[in-house]
Protein backbone atom coordinates (compact mmCIF):
# COMPACT_ATOMS: atom_id res chain seq x y z
CA UNK A 1 0.00 0.00 0.00
CA UNK A 2 2.80 1.97 0.65
CA UNK A 3 4.26 2.00 -2.43
CA UNK A 4 0.55 2.91 -4.02
CA UNK A 5 0.21 5.62 -1.88
CA UNK A 6 3.08 7.56 -3.21
CA UNK A 7 2.27 6.91 -6.68
CA UNK A 8 -0.86 8.46 -6.10
CA UNK A 9 -0.04 11.76 -4.44
CA UNK A 10 2.96 11.99 -7.24
CA UNK A 11 -0.04 11.31 -9.66
CA UNK A 12 -2.07 13.74 -7.84
CA UNK A 13 0.28 16.16 -8.14
CA UNK A 14 1.16 15.90 -11.79
CA UNK A 15 -2.75 16.39 -12.29
CA UNK A 16 -2.46 19.85 -10.45
CA UNK A 17 0.25 20.30 -12.39
CA UNK A 18 -1.42 19.34 -15.25
CA UNK A 19 -4.47 21.98 -14.68
CA UNK A 20 -2.57 24.70 -13.84
CA UNK A 21 -0.46 24.17 -16.68
CA UNK A 22 -3.36 23.66 -19.42
CA UNK A 23 -5.79 26.87 -17.90
CA UNK A 24 -2.65 28.91 -18.07
CA UNK A 25 -1.67 28.10 -21.67
CA UNK A 26 -5.37 28.37 -22.88
CA UNK A 27 -6.11 31.64 -21.42
CA UNK A 28 -3.10 32.87 -23.14
CA UNK A 29 -3.85 30.96 -26.09
CA UNK A 30 -7.68 32.28 -26.92
CA UNK A 31 -8.00 34.80 -29.47
CA UNK A 32 -8.45 38.45 -28.19
CA UNK A 33 -6.03 40.30 -25.93
CA UNK A 34 -7.40 40.40 -22.04
CA UNK A 35 -6.10 44.34 -21.18
CA UNK A 36 -8.17 45.06 -24.78
CA UNK A 37 -11.27 43.28 -22.85
CA UNK A 38 -10.52 44.73 -19.54
CA UNK A 39 -10.35 48.54 -19.89
CA UNK A 40 -12.45 48.32 -23.07
CA UNK A 41 -12.09 49.88 -26.77
CA UNK A 42 -11.96 53.58 -25.69
CA UNK A 43 -9.15 53.04 -23.60
CA UNK A 44 -5.85 55.35 -24.28
CA UNK A 45 -2.70 53.38 -25.34
CA UNK A 46 -0.40 54.21 -22.36
CA UNK A 47 -3.16 52.50 -19.98
CA UNK A 48 -3.31 49.28 -21.73
CA UNK A 49 0.65 49.15 -22.07
CA UNK A 50 0.47 50.35 -17.82
CA UNK A 51 -1.49 47.44 -17.17
CA UNK A 52 -0.23 44.86 -19.75
CA UNK A 53 3.32 45.35 -17.82
CA UNK A 54 1.88 45.45 -14.28
CA UNK A 55 0.54 42.11 -15.31
CA UNK A 56 3.70 40.82 -16.33
CA UNK A 57 1.67 40.18 -20.12
CA UNK A 58 4.64 41.88 -22.05
CA UNK A 59 7.16 38.70 -21.19
CA UNK A 60 7.99 35.53 -22.90
CA UNK A 61 5.09 33.02 -21.77
CA UNK A 62 7.10 30.50 -20.15
CA UNK A 63 8.45 33.76 -18.10
CA UNK A 64 5.27 34.17 -16.80
CA UNK A 65 4.39 30.53 -16.35
CA UNK A 66 7.45 30.53 -14.31
CA UNK A 67 6.39 33.38 -12.42
CA UNK A 68 2.72 32.74 -11.78
CA UNK A 69 4.00 29.44 -10.29
CA UNK A 70 6.27 31.09 -8.17
CA UNK A 71 3.46 33.00 -6.95
CA UNK A 72 1.35 30.54 -6.15
CA UNK A 73 3.86 28.42 -4.19
CA UNK A 74 4.48 31.56 -2.08
CA UNK A 75 0.61 32.45 -1.81
CA UNK A 76 0.26 35.00 -4.14
CA UNK A 77 -2.55 34.86 -6.65
CA UNK A 78 -2.08 38.60 -7.66
CA UNK A 79 -4.29 41.31 -7.25
CA UNK A 80 -8.42 41.65 -8.21
CA UNK A 81 -8.25 44.47 -11.34
CA UNK A 82 -11.88 45.22 -10.02
CA UNK A 83 -11.70 45.70 -6.20
CA UNK A 84 -7.69 46.40 -6.19
CA UNK A 85 -7.85 43.18 -3.30
CA UNK A 86 -5.74 40.20 -3.25
CA UNK A 87 -7.18 37.61 -4.93
CA UNK A 88 -5.60 35.22 -2.27
CA UNK A 89 -7.84 36.90 0.51
CA UNK A 90 -11.15 37.03 -1.45
CA UNK A 91 -10.70 33.57 -2.35
CA UNK A 92 -10.05 32.28 0.88
CA UNK A 93 -13.39 34.09 2.20
CA UNK A 94 -14.95 32.26 -0.36
CA UNK A 95 -13.64 28.85 -0.59
CA UNK A 96 -14.82 28.45 3.57
CA UNK A 97 -18.74 29.24 2.62
CA UNK A 98 -18.72 26.90 -0.37
CA UNK A 99 -17.20 24.47 1.66
CA UNK A 100 -19.79 25.10 4.84
CA UNK A 101 -22.40 25.20 1.92
CA UNK A 102 -21.12 21.85 0.57
CA UNK A 103 -20.38 19.71 3.78
CA UNK A 104 -23.86 21.16 5.27
CA UNK A 105 -25.32 18.97 2.58
CA UNK A 106 -22.55 16.12 2.12
CA UNK A 107 -24.02 15.70 5.94
CA UNK A 108 -27.74 16.15 4.77
CA UNK A 109 -27.51 13.89 1.97
CA UNK A 110 -25.87 10.94 4.41
CA UNK A 111 -27.75 11.27 7.48
CA UNK A 112 -31.15 11.09 5.38
CA UNK A 113 -30.03 8.73 2.37
CA UNK A 114 -28.53 6.08 4.43
CA UNK A 115 -32.09 6.11 6.50
CA UNK A 116 -34.86 6.55 3.69
CA UNK A 117 -32.47 4.12 2.06
CA UNK A 118 -32.59 1.56 4.93
CA UNK A 119 -36.29 1.67 5.37
CA UNK A 120 -37.17 1.68 1.91
CA UNK A 121 -34.72 -1.41 1.79
CA UNK A 122 -36.46 -3.16 5.20
CA UNK A 123 -40.03 -2.39 3.71
CA UNK A 124 -39.24 -3.63 0.20
CA UNK A 125 -41.91 -4.01 -1.95
CA UNK A 126 -44.53 -2.09 0.24
CA UNK A 127 -46.03 1.59 -0.21
CA UNK A 128 -43.37 3.35 1.54
CA UNK A 129 -40.50 1.90 -0.49
CA UNK A 130 -42.60 2.73 -4.08
CA UNK A 131 -42.78 6.40 -2.08
CA UNK A 132 -39.64 6.70 -1.42
CA UNK A 133 -38.52 5.21 -5.18
CA UNK A 134 -40.48 7.13 -7.02
CA UNK A 135 -39.65 10.71 -5.73
CA UNK A 136 -36.71 10.11 -5.57
CA UNK A 137 -36.42 9.50 -9.00
CA UNK A 138 -38.44 13.21 -9.38
CA UNK A 139 -35.21 14.52 -7.56
CA UNK A 140 -33.01 13.18 -9.95
CA UNK A 141 -34.36 14.31 -13.10
CA UNK A 142 -34.64 18.02 -11.44
CA UNK A 143 -31.65 20.58 -12.11
CA UNK A 144 -30.32 22.86 -9.69
CA UNK A 145 -31.70 25.96 -11.39
CA UNK A 146 -35.19 24.75 -10.88
CA UNK A 147 -34.64 23.31 -7.77
CA UNK A 148 -33.27 26.49 -6.18
CA UNK A 149 -36.53 28.61 -7.36
CA UNK A 150 -39.21 25.76 -6.42
CA UNK A 151 -37.66 25.51 -3.31
CA UNK A 152 -37.98 29.54 -2.82
CA UNK A 153 -41.44 29.66 -3.77
CA UNK A 154 -42.17 26.96 -1.13
CA UNK A 155 -40.78 27.90 2.25
CA UNK A 156 -40.12 31.59 1.41
CA UNK A 157 -42.83 33.25 -0.23
CA UNK A 158 -45.67 30.66 0.22
CA UNK A 159 -44.89 29.47 4.17
CA UNK A 160 -42.82 32.20 4.18
CA UNK A 161 -40.68 30.37 7.07
CA UNK A 162 -36.74 31.01 5.92
CA UNK A 163 -35.07 34.04 4.12
CA UNK A 164 -35.50 33.78 -0.19
CA UNK A 165 -31.29 34.90 -0.36
CA UNK A 166 -28.30 35.86 1.62
CA UNK A 167 -26.20 34.99 4.25
CA UNK A 168 -27.50 36.42 7.65
CA UNK A 169 -27.40 33.34 10.29
CA UNK A 170 -28.02 29.53 10.70
CA UNK A 171 -31.66 29.72 8.55
CA UNK A 172 -29.82 31.14 5.81
CA UNK A 173 -27.92 28.72 4.82
CA UNK A 174 -31.05 25.63 4.93
CA UNK A 175 -32.27 26.04 1.32
CA UNK A 176 -29.49 25.98 -0.67
CA UNK A 177 -28.27 23.29 1.25
CA UNK A 178 -30.96 21.03 0.29
CA UNK A 179 -31.18 22.71 -3.17
CA UNK A 180 -27.68 21.08 -3.66
CA UNK A 181 -28.34 17.50 -1.38
CA UNK A 182 -31.71 16.62 -2.59
CA UNK A 183 -30.39 15.57 -6.22
CA UNK A 184 -27.27 13.66 -4.63
CA UNK A 185 -30.02 12.11 -1.82
CA UNK A 186 -32.07 11.04 -4.34
CA UNK A 187 -28.94 8.59 -5.61
CA UNK A 188 -27.85 8.11 -2.36
CA UNK A 189 -30.99 6.54 -1.58
CA UNK A 190 -31.42 4.66 -4.64
CA UNK A 191 -27.95 3.07 -4.07
CA UNK A 192 -28.67 2.24 -0.74
CA UNK A 193 -31.49 0.43 -0.91
CA UNK A 194 -30.72 -1.47 -3.84
CA UNK A 195 -27.15 -2.47 -1.76
CA UNK A 196 -29.39 -3.62 0.84
CA UNK A 197 -31.53 -5.17 -0.67
CA UNK A 198 -28.84 -7.39 -2.74
CA UNK A 199 -27.13 -7.81 0.47
CA UNK A 200 -30.18 -8.97 2.57
CA UNK A 201 -30.42 -11.71 0.33
CA UNK A 202 -26.12 -12.54 0.30
CA UNK A 203 -24.55 -15.48 2.34
CA UNK A 204 -22.55 -13.24 4.32
CA UNK A 205 -25.85 -12.47 6.17
CA UNK A 206 -27.77 -15.82 5.67
CA UNK A 207 -24.26 -17.02 7.58
CA UNK A 208 -24.57 -13.71 10.39
CA UNK A 209 -28.15 -14.23 11.46
CA UNK A 210 -27.35 -18.47 11.24
CA UNK A 211 -24.81 -18.02 13.90
CA UNK A 212 -27.62 -16.44 16.30
CA UNK A 213 -26.33 -12.36 15.59
CA UNK A 214 -29.06 -10.03 16.45
CA UNK A 215 -30.97 -8.19 13.97
CA UNK A 216 -29.48 -4.93 15.32
CA UNK A 217 -25.91 -6.76 14.53
CA UNK A 218 -26.58 -8.21 11.30
CA UNK A 219 -27.36 -4.80 10.25
CA UNK A 220 -24.79 -2.62 11.69
CA UNK A 221 -21.44 -5.22 11.28
CA UNK A 222 -22.28 -6.63 8.21
CA UNK A 223 -24.62 -4.90 6.15
CA UNK A 224 -24.06 -1.44 7.00
CA UNK A 225 -20.51 -1.60 6.98
CA UNK A 226 -20.66 -3.05 3.24
CA UNK A 227 -23.42 -0.74 1.78
CA UNK A 228 -20.81 2.17 3.15
CA UNK A 229 -18.17 1.13 0.59
CA UNK A 230 -20.74 1.85 -2.60
CA UNK A 231 -21.62 5.37 -1.28
CA UNK A 232 -18.36 6.30 -0.04
CA UNK A 233 -17.31 6.18 -3.85
CA UNK A 234 -20.67 7.53 -4.84
CA UNK A 235 -20.55 10.42 -2.73
CA UNK A 236 -16.69 11.14 -3.84
CA UNK A 237 -17.50 10.63 -7.82
CA UNK A 238 -20.39 13.47 -7.12
CA UNK A 239 -18.49 15.71 -5.22
CA UNK A 240 -17.67 17.37 -8.69
CA UNK A 241 -21.31 17.78 -9.44
CA UNK A 242 -21.66 19.35 -5.93
CA UNK A 243 -19.13 21.99 -7.21
CA UNK A 244 -20.66 22.51 -10.49
CA UNK A 245 -24.03 22.66 -8.91
CA UNK A 246 -22.22 25.16 -6.09
CA UNK A 247 -21.82 27.54 -9.19
CA UNK A 248 -25.38 27.59 -9.62
CA UNK A 249 -27.24 27.51 -6.40
CA UNK A 250 -24.56 29.88 -5.12
CA UNK A 251 -25.88 32.71 -7.79
CA UNK A 252 -29.13 32.06 -6.77
CA UNK A 253 -29.44 32.50 -3.52
CA UNK A 254 -26.27 34.90 -3.24
CA UNK A 255 -24.10 32.77 -0.88
CA UNK A 256 -21.27 34.32 -1.20
CA UNK A 257 -19.04 31.45 -2.32
CA UNK A 258 -16.55 30.00 -4.99
CA UNK A 259 -18.90 29.58 -7.51
CA UNK A 260 -20.96 33.09 -7.01
CA UNK A 261 -17.54 34.67 -7.00
CA UNK A 262 -16.04 32.80 -10.26
CA UNK A 263 -19.89 33.89 -12.40
CA UNK A 264 -19.23 37.56 -10.81
CA UNK A 265 -15.94 37.52 -12.05
CA UNK A 266 -16.32 36.76 -15.35
CA UNK A 267 -19.35 39.16 -15.63
CA UNK A 268 -16.36 42.23 -14.47
CA UNK A 269 -14.00 40.34 -16.58
CA UNK A 270 -11.71 39.97 -13.61
CA UNK A 271 -9.24 37.46 -15.06
CA UNK A 272 -6.86 36.94 -11.78
CA UNK A 273 -9.59 35.59 -10.06
CA UNK A 274 -11.30 33.61 -12.94
CA UNK A 275 -8.28 31.82 -13.63
CA UNK A 276 -7.59 31.38 -9.49
CA UNK A 277 -11.12 30.18 -9.05
CA UNK A 278 -11.05 27.89 -11.75
CA UNK A 279 -7.57 26.68 -10.86
CA UNK A 280 -8.93 26.05 -6.73
CA UNK A 281 -11.78 24.64 -7.96
CA UNK A 282 -10.25 21.73 -10.33
CA UNK A 283 -7.61 21.23 -8.05
CA UNK A 284 -10.37 20.67 -4.53
CA UNK A 285 -12.02 18.23 -7.22
CA UNK A 286 -9.00 16.53 -8.10
CA UNK A 287 -7.88 16.57 -4.32
CA UNK A 288 -11.40 15.25 -3.22
CA UNK A 289 -11.05 12.21 -5.71
CA UNK A 290 -7.63 11.02 -4.01
CA UNK A 291 -9.28 11.34 -0.68
CA UNK A 292 -12.08 9.22 -1.19
CA UNK A 293 -9.51 6.82 -2.55
CA UNK A 294 -7.72 6.77 0.92
CA UNK A 295 -10.99 6.19 2.60
CA UNK A 296 -12.25 3.40 0.32
CA UNK A 297 -9.12 2.00 1.34
CA UNK A 298 -9.77 2.37 4.96
CA UNK A 299 -13.55 1.22 4.73
CA UNK A 300 -13.00 -1.97 2.38
CA UNK A 301 -9.52 -3.67 3.60
CA UNK A 302 -9.55 -5.56 0.44
CA UNK A 303 -8.35 -2.72 -1.38
CA UNK A 304 -5.24 -2.24 0.53
CA UNK A 305 -3.61 -5.71 -1.22
CA UNK A 306 -4.77 -5.30 -4.20
CA UNK B 1 -42.55 3.78 -25.70
CA UNK B 2 -43.03 5.09 -22.30
CA UNK B 3 -46.70 7.15 -22.48
CA UNK B 4 -45.75 10.02 -20.60
CA UNK B 5 -42.70 11.09 -22.47
CA UNK B 6 -45.03 10.71 -25.72
CA UNK B 7 -47.23 12.73 -24.29
CA UNK B 8 -44.43 15.45 -24.00
CA UNK B 9 -43.39 14.85 -27.42
CA UNK B 10 -46.69 15.64 -28.86
CA UNK B 11 -47.50 18.72 -26.82
CA UNK B 12 -43.84 20.14 -27.52
CA UNK B 13 -44.13 18.94 -31.56
CA UNK B 14 -47.42 20.87 -31.41
CA UNK B 15 -45.91 23.99 -30.34
CA UNK B 16 -43.30 24.06 -32.59
CA UNK B 17 -45.83 23.47 -35.71
CA UNK B 18 -47.85 26.16 -34.27
CA UNK B 19 -44.90 28.33 -33.57
CA UNK B 20 -43.81 27.73 -37.11
CA UNK B 21 -47.26 28.46 -38.67
CA UNK B 22 -48.41 31.14 -36.98
CA UNK B 23 -44.96 33.00 -37.33
CA UNK B 24 -45.18 34.31 -33.75
CA UNK B 25 -43.28 37.21 -32.69
CA UNK B 26 -41.21 36.12 -29.27
CA UNK B 27 -39.60 39.83 -29.18
CA UNK B 28 -42.76 41.93 -29.17
CA UNK B 29 -43.21 43.57 -26.41
CA UNK B 30 -46.46 45.17 -24.86
CA UNK B 31 -45.28 47.04 -21.87
CA UNK B 32 -49.05 47.21 -20.31
CA UNK B 33 -48.76 43.87 -20.31
CA UNK B 34 -45.88 43.20 -18.55
CA UNK B 35 -45.95 40.05 -16.43
CA UNK B 36 -49.54 39.42 -16.83
CA UNK B 37 -51.30 36.08 -15.84
CA UNK B 38 -51.85 33.39 -19.06
CA UNK B 39 -54.12 34.89 -21.24
CA UNK B 40 -55.55 33.95 -24.58
CA UNK B 41 -53.15 36.35 -26.60
CA UNK B 42 -50.13 34.93 -24.88
CA UNK B 43 -51.06 30.95 -23.13
CA UNK B 44 -48.45 31.15 -20.77
CA UNK B 45 -48.48 34.95 -19.32
CA UNK B 46 -45.72 37.48 -20.73
CA UNK B 47 -42.33 38.17 -19.42
CA UNK B 48 -40.85 41.33 -17.40
CA UNK B 49 -41.03 42.89 -21.21
CA UNK B 50 -44.17 42.21 -21.89
CA UNK B 51 -43.28 39.62 -24.48
CA UNK B 52 -45.38 36.22 -24.47
CA UNK B 53 -43.76 33.62 -22.42
CA UNK B 54 -45.08 30.22 -24.53
CA UNK B 55 -43.39 32.40 -27.64
CA UNK B 56 -40.14 32.65 -25.97
CA UNK B 57 -39.94 29.46 -24.53
CA UNK B 58 -40.15 27.97 -28.11
CA UNK B 59 -37.93 29.80 -29.95
CA UNK B 60 -35.46 29.02 -26.77
CA UNK B 61 -36.31 25.30 -27.27
CA UNK B 62 -35.03 25.80 -30.77
CA UNK B 63 -31.97 27.51 -29.86
CA UNK B 64 -31.17 25.22 -27.00
CA UNK B 65 -31.69 22.42 -29.38
CA UNK B 66 -29.87 23.73 -32.94
CA UNK B 67 -26.88 24.24 -29.92
CA UNK B 68 -26.84 20.47 -28.95
CA UNK B 69 -27.28 19.48 -31.93
CA UNK B 70 -24.02 21.43 -33.52
CA UNK B 71 -22.37 20.19 -29.81
CA UNK B 72 -22.99 16.63 -30.39
CA UNK B 73 -22.00 16.46 -33.95
CA UNK B 74 -18.82 18.16 -33.03
CA UNK B 75 -18.23 15.97 -29.69
CA UNK B 76 -19.04 12.97 -31.61
CA UNK B 77 -17.30 13.33 -34.55
CA UNK B 78 -14.17 13.58 -32.39
CA UNK B 79 -14.61 11.59 -30.03
CA UNK B 80 -15.25 8.52 -32.18
CA UNK B 81 -12.30 9.28 -34.45
CA UNK B 82 -9.90 9.40 -31.20
CA UNK B 83 -11.56 6.72 -29.68
CA UNK B 84 -11.30 4.68 -32.70
CA UNK B 85 -7.85 5.50 -33.26
CA UNK B 86 -6.95 4.59 -29.99
CA UNK B 87 -8.59 1.41 -29.71
CA UNK B 88 -7.66 0.09 -33.53
CA UNK B 89 -4.11 0.81 -33.14
CA UNK B 90 -3.14 0.71 -29.74
CA UNK B 91 0.62 0.67 -28.55
CA UNK B 92 1.72 4.18 -27.32
CA UNK B 93 -1.00 6.00 -29.36
CA UNK B 94 -3.56 3.63 -27.24
CA UNK B 95 -1.42 5.01 -23.95
CA UNK B 96 -1.33 8.95 -24.85
CA UNK B 97 -4.65 8.94 -25.87
CA UNK B 98 -6.12 7.22 -22.60
CA UNK B 99 -3.89 9.54 -19.96
CA UNK B 100 -6.00 12.43 -22.33
CA UNK B 101 -8.93 10.67 -21.54
CA UNK B 102 -8.69 10.13 -18.09
CA UNK B 103 -7.44 13.62 -17.65
CA UNK B 104 -10.50 15.31 -19.22
CA UNK B 105 -12.76 12.61 -17.26
CA UNK B 106 -11.60 13.64 -14.01
CA UNK B 107 -13.91 16.98 -14.73
CA UNK B 108 -17.33 16.87 -14.49
CA UNK B 109 -18.28 17.91 -18.08
CA UNK B 110 -20.05 21.03 -17.23
CA UNK B 111 -17.55 22.14 -14.85
CA UNK B 112 -14.98 22.36 -17.74
CA UNK B 113 -17.28 24.10 -19.90
CA UNK B 114 -17.98 26.89 -17.27
CA UNK B 115 -14.58 26.92 -17.09
CA UNK B 116 -13.98 27.36 -20.44
CA UNK B 117 -17.00 29.10 -21.28
CA UNK B 118 -14.97 31.43 -18.58
CA UNK B 119 -12.00 31.95 -20.43
CA UNK B 120 -13.49 32.42 -23.50
CA UNK B 121 -16.41 35.22 -23.84
CA UNK B 122 -19.75 34.74 -24.22
CA UNK B 123 -21.37 34.24 -27.15
CA UNK B 124 -23.02 30.92 -29.60
CA UNK B 125 -19.97 29.93 -31.30
CA UNK B 126 -18.13 29.60 -27.66
CA UNK B 127 -20.66 27.96 -26.43
CA UNK B 128 -20.47 25.53 -28.41
CA UNK B 129 -16.59 25.10 -28.03
CA UNK B 130 -17.39 25.08 -24.51
CA UNK B 131 -19.92 22.27 -24.78
CA UNK B 132 -17.91 20.05 -27.04
CA UNK B 133 -14.57 20.50 -25.27
CA UNK B 134 -16.89 19.09 -22.05
CA UNK B 135 -18.63 16.24 -23.60
CA UNK B 136 -16.20 14.47 -26.41
CA UNK B 137 -14.70 12.32 -23.59
CA UNK B 138 -17.85 10.21 -23.39
CA UNK B 139 -17.76 9.28 -27.19
CA UNK B 140 -14.37 8.72 -27.05
CA UNK B 141 -14.16 6.47 -24.07
CA UNK B 142 -17.54 4.18 -25.71
CA UNK B 143 -15.71 4.22 -29.19
CA UNK B 144 -12.24 2.49 -28.14
CA UNK B 145 -14.46 -0.13 -25.73
CA UNK B 146 -16.68 -0.85 -28.59
CA UNK B 147 -13.08 -1.01 -31.07
CA UNK B 148 -11.49 -3.09 -28.64
CA UNK B 149 -13.88 -5.69 -28.47
CA UNK B 150 -15.21 -5.59 -32.14
CA UNK B 151 -11.24 -5.65 -33.00
CA UNK B 152 -10.92 -9.18 -31.42
CA UNK B 153 -14.39 -10.59 -32.83
CA UNK B 154 -13.34 -14.05 -35.25
CA UNK B 155 -15.08 -11.69 -38.22
CA UNK B 156 -12.73 -9.19 -38.35
CA UNK B 157 -9.69 -11.51 -37.63
CA UNK B 158 -10.65 -13.44 -40.68
CA UNK B 159 -11.10 -10.71 -42.52
CA UNK B 160 -7.60 -9.44 -42.10
CA UNK B 161 -6.64 -13.25 -42.72
CA UNK B 162 -7.85 -12.62 -46.14
CA UNK B 163 -5.45 -9.56 -46.59
CA UNK B 164 -7.89 -6.26 -45.82
CA UNK B 165 -6.15 -3.31 -45.06
CA UNK B 166 -6.73 -1.38 -42.13
CA UNK B 167 -9.25 1.39 -43.71
CA UNK B 168 -11.04 -1.64 -45.40
CA UNK B 169 -11.41 -2.95 -41.66
CA UNK B 170 -12.12 0.26 -40.01
CA UNK B 171 -14.88 0.94 -42.62
CA UNK B 172 -16.48 -2.42 -43.30
CA UNK B 173 -16.54 -3.98 -39.34
CA UNK B 174 -15.21 -1.46 -36.72
CA UNK B 175 -17.67 1.69 -38.11
CA UNK B 176 -20.97 -0.46 -38.16
CA UNK B 177 -20.40 -1.89 -35.20
CA UNK B 178 -20.01 1.51 -33.36
CA UNK B 179 -23.59 2.74 -34.50
CA UNK B 180 -26.25 1.47 -32.07
CA UNK B 181 -24.22 2.12 -29.10
CA UNK B 182 -23.46 5.59 -29.91
CA UNK B 183 -26.61 6.55 -30.90
CA UNK B 184 -28.47 5.18 -27.61
CA UNK B 185 -25.39 6.81 -25.51
CA UNK B 186 -25.64 10.21 -27.70
CA UNK B 187 -29.29 10.52 -26.94
CA UNK B 188 -28.80 10.36 -22.91
CA UNK B 189 -25.74 12.90 -23.52
CA UNK B 190 -28.16 15.31 -25.49
CA UNK B 191 -30.17 15.07 -22.31
CA UNK B 192 -27.10 16.21 -20.29
CA UNK B 193 -26.33 18.99 -22.71
CA UNK B 194 -29.33 20.62 -22.39
CA UNK B 195 -29.25 20.97 -18.96
CA UNK B 196 -25.52 22.30 -19.03
CA UNK B 197 -26.55 24.59 -22.32
CA UNK B 198 -29.53 25.92 -19.91
CA UNK B 199 -26.93 25.79 -16.96
CA UNK B 200 -24.20 28.47 -19.10
CA UNK B 201 -27.24 30.04 -19.92
CA UNK B 202 -28.54 30.89 -16.77
CA UNK B 203 -25.27 32.30 -15.57
CA UNK B 204 -24.86 34.26 -18.22
CA UNK B 205 -22.25 32.42 -20.43
CA UNK B 206 -24.27 31.02 -22.77
CA UNK B 207 -26.81 32.66 -25.64
CA UNK B 208 -27.38 36.12 -24.60
CA UNK B 209 -29.83 38.20 -24.26
CA UNK B 210 -32.55 39.54 -26.11
CA UNK B 211 -32.24 35.65 -28.03
CA UNK B 212 -34.41 33.48 -26.17
CA UNK B 213 -32.69 30.44 -24.31
CA UNK B 214 -34.49 28.44 -21.89
CA UNK B 215 -31.35 29.14 -19.21
CA UNK B 216 -31.94 32.80 -19.96
CA UNK B 217 -35.31 32.81 -19.04
CA UNK B 218 -34.97 30.90 -16.30
CA UNK B 219 -32.47 33.12 -14.65
CA UNK B 220 -34.56 35.84 -15.48
CA UNK B 221 -37.92 34.21 -13.58
CA UNK B 222 -35.97 33.82 -10.61
CA UNK B 223 -36.19 37.91 -10.39
CA UNK B 224 -39.69 38.07 -10.60
CA UNK B 225 -40.51 35.13 -8.32
CA UNK B 226 -42.40 37.17 -5.91
CA UNK B 227 -44.91 38.37 -8.64
CA UNK B 228 -45.34 36.31 -11.28
CA UNK B 229 -44.04 32.55 -9.99
CA UNK B 230 -45.87 30.66 -12.89
CA UNK B 231 -43.27 32.05 -15.10
CA UNK B 232 -40.73 30.19 -13.04
CA UNK B 233 -42.57 27.25 -12.58
CA UNK B 234 -43.36 26.90 -16.58
CA UNK B 235 -39.86 27.38 -17.96
CA UNK B 236 -38.84 24.86 -15.19
CA UNK B 237 -41.23 22.90 -16.09
CA UNK B 238 -40.63 22.61 -20.01
CA UNK B 239 -37.04 22.18 -19.74
CA UNK B 240 -37.79 19.08 -17.26
CA UNK B 241 -40.25 17.53 -19.56
CA UNK B 242 -38.18 18.22 -22.22
CA UNK B 243 -34.77 16.26 -20.83
CA UNK B 244 -37.57 12.98 -19.33
CA UNK B 245 -38.86 12.99 -23.20
CA UNK B 246 -34.89 12.81 -24.29
CA UNK B 247 -34.40 10.61 -21.42
CA UNK B 248 -37.34 8.09 -22.00
CA UNK B 249 -36.09 8.50 -26.02
CA UNK B 250 -32.62 6.77 -25.03
CA UNK B 251 -34.05 3.88 -22.72
CA UNK B 252 -36.15 3.01 -25.77
CA UNK B 253 -33.51 2.72 -27.91
CA UNK B 254 -31.65 1.01 -25.45
CA UNK B 255 -34.22 -1.81 -25.00
CA UNK B 256 -35.39 -1.53 -28.70
CA UNK B 257 -31.66 -2.63 -30.13
CA UNK B 258 -31.01 -4.76 -26.77
CA UNK B 259 -27.19 -3.02 -26.82
CA UNK B 260 -24.79 -3.13 -24.34
CA UNK B 261 -23.15 0.05 -23.35
CA UNK B 262 -19.07 -0.93 -22.40
CA UNK B 263 -17.01 1.92 -21.34
CA UNK B 264 -13.70 0.23 -19.89
CA UNK B 265 -11.87 -2.60 -21.25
Amino acid sequence: MKNNLSFEVFYLVLQIFGIFTISFILLHLVPGDPILIMLGESSTISDRVALRESLGLDQPLLQQLYHSLRGIFQGDFGVSIFSQQPVAQLITEAIKNTYVLAITSLMITLTFGLTAGFFAAKNQGQWLDKWISNSSLFFISIPHFFLGPLLILLFSIFLGWLPVSGMSGFNSIILPALTLALGLLAVTIKMTRNCMVDLMNSDVVRTARAKGLSEWSVMIHHVFRLVLIPIVTLLGMQFGSLLSGAVITETIFSWDGIGKLLVDSIQTRDYPITQACILLIATSYVCINFLTEILYQFIDPRMRHS
Amino acid sequence: MNKIALFFFAVWSFFVVVRLALNWDANEMIFYKILSDPSTDAWLGRDDYGRSILARLIDGLINSLTIVFIVTLVASSIGIIIGVVAGYFGGKIDQLISYFINLFMSFPGILLAIAFAAILSPGKLNLIIALSIGSWVSYARLARAQTLITKNCDYVKASKTMGSNDFWILKKHILPALQTPLLVEGTYSVAGLIIAEASLSFLGLGIQAPEASLGGMMRDSVRFLLVSPHYAIFVGASIMSLVYCINATGDFLHKYWNVEIIHDR
